[in-house]
């Protein structure tokens, strides 16, 4: 069995296989199963080039042939989420779990927190409506020119850029235990977008409007703190403290409507 | 799913945590110490201080038991509305969450027995606030009792450190990792503290001071 220890395989490592269990879905609402596969070892593979060599010959491991798995993959570099699953029990991107380092058999699983559509394809539509709701954007459109904006100051500019690394790929989510189908909880990610649009210039204009969809059923307060979405956050963005500066500046809002100012 | 809107409740839930609850619990420690301290003199000391308070049961009515039972049966739904995933994440964190909420649970339960043990009996005239100490003193020689009561104690003050962490972040005092890491550490001493506070006074209640005749007519074993 193919062992993760060798980085600098020769491309002739023929026979060397890849081992995968996979949880597979027919429909939606179809109960889940797994099916094993033996895949080719490459030199320097990932689980997206694995998968497509499943598409591409799809003879499970016992030699019968099947439906080919589903996946989405966009970017292949870490920047479009669109590729997150579980991948040894942990939710990551596809395209940046190097074969070479994942213990073997590799299992694949769809992150079921979101609605699964077939396979290892799921729906990530809520966490859209979540930036909807929280409006993580900055209004600049008027019936007139508004003029330049104000200016942002670089260091701002460059702490900020790491908050908008975001790439809505849902992995807080499905490491968040509060994220769940009992639960109404917006998750981590928009979150911390708002931070993101509070601290722009033009985007602190509308800074109450944010706080307040945070502050309506299912915001905010849906944390509980376990802290696994900053762990576990591929971009490394400081979820828990984005929170935490959320959570002052709720406070700070619900007193203010209370004061009536 | 509720329908309406979640935020002010779950902010009074957690107010409600550290004020009134996490002060009476330090109240209550703190009684129950001078049990430890000041051994039956002390303790009925303690008793009679807060039997001279004034409104003593409006106090207890608006400052414990109101709060208590909204804490306690919003928290109940807090926690069914938590998945436990230590399996697939178990660091620190996710585990202190999900022993908040275990802890909850079991600090709901032994708060509900406790107070039927002790202040529902006072009520219903079977105990006087001046037997107090021998009826403890009953309570805990049996060893499953008083290991339940271990256990029990544990819990609370677990969950009300714990929570009192969790309280910070939530109204956005502690923010960055540091400061988090800082108030964790405050916490947990503040966890041993209370423990080591409500495990003297239990073992103290055991002792052959608070043992008086009062104390055979419960169905009790006596041991030391
Ligand atoms: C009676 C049964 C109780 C139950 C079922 C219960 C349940 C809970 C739950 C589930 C939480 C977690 C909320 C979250 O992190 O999102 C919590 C938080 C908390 N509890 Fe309790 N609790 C109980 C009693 C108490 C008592 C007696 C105290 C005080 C001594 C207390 C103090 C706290 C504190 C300080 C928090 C943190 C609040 C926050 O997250 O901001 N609880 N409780
Ligand atoms: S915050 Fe991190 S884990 Fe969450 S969606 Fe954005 S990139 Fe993914
Ligand atoms: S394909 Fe875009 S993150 Fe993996």
């Amino acid at each position: 069995m193919a062992q993760a220890t060798t980085t600098a395989a020769p491309a002739t490592a023929a026979g060397r296989k890849v081992k995968f269990i996979i949880t597979r879905r027919e429909r939606p609402d179809a109960s889940p199963f797994t099916e094993e596969f033996e895949v080719p070892y490459r030199p320097n593979m990932n689980v997206i080039s694995a998968l497509m060599e499943i598409q591409r010959n799809p003879v499970k491991a016992n030699g019968e042939k099947t439906a080919p798995v589903c996946w989405e993959s966009n970017c292949l570099e870490e920047v479009c989420g669109a590729c997150s699953m579980v991948i040894n029990g942990k939710p990551r991107q596809a395209c940046s779990a190097l074969i070479d380092k994942l213990e073997q058999p590799i299992r694949l699983e769809p992150m079921a927190t979101f609605p699964v559509v077939r396979d290892l394809v799921i729906n990530r539509e809520r966490m859209f409506n979540a930036l909807k709701k929280v409006k993580a954007w900055i209004p600049i459109d008027g019936t007139y020119d508004l003029g330049p904006g104000p200016r942002m100051a670089e260091s701002k500019r460059q702490w900020a850029y790491e908050l908008s690394k975001c790439m809505t790929c849902g992995v807080c989510l499905e490491a968040c235990p509060n994220v769940n189908d009992r639960n109404s909880f917006i998750g981590p990610a928009s979150i911390s977008q708002v931070r993101l649009f509070n601290a722009h210039p033009t985007g602190e204009m509308n800074k109450h409007e944010r706080l307040e969809a945070l502050m309506e059923e299912g915001g905010i307060e849906g944390c509980g703190n376990s802290q696994n979405c900053v762990r576990s956050c591929p971009k490394g963005i400081p979820l828990t403290t984005s929170i935490a500066a959320m959570n002052k500046d709720t406070t700070k809002q619900l007193f203010k409507q209370w004061l009536g100012m | 799913m509720a329908k309406g809107n979640s935020y002010l409740p779950r902010k009074l839930h957690s107010l409600l945590g550290v004020i009134p609850l996490g002060l009476f619990i330090i109240e209550h420690a703190l009684t129950n110490y001078s049990a430890y301290e000041g051994g039956r003199e002390g303790f009925s000391d303690s008793i009679d201080f807060l039997n001279s308070v004034p409104l003593v049961f409006w106090l207890e009515l608006f400052v414990i038991w109101l709060p208590i039972l909204f804490h306690g049966v919003y928290g109940l739904y807090i926690a069914y509305q938590s998945n436990i995933n230590t399996g697939r994440f178990s660091y620190g964190r996710n585990w202190a969450f999900a022993l908040q909420r275990i802890t909850g649970v079991i600090t709901f339960i032994f708060v509900a027995w406790h107070f039927y043990e002790t202040r529902f009996q006072i009520t219903l005239g079977n105990v006087s606030h001046e037997e107090l100490g021998q009826h403890m003193n009953g309570i805990v020689s049996d060893p499953l009792v008083l290991t339940a009561y271990i256990i029990g104690v544990i819990a609370a003050t677990f969950h009300f450190s714990n929570g009192l962490w969790a309280f910070f972040v939530s109204w956005g005092i502690t923010v960055g990792p540091r400061a988090q890491k800082v108030s964790s550490n405050i916490c947990m001493v503040i966890f041993v503290i209370l423990s080591a506070l409500f495990l003297l006074s239990l073992f103290a209640f055991r002792g052959d001071e608070f043992a008086t005749a009062a104390a055979a007519a419960l169905s009790s074993v006596s041991i030391g």
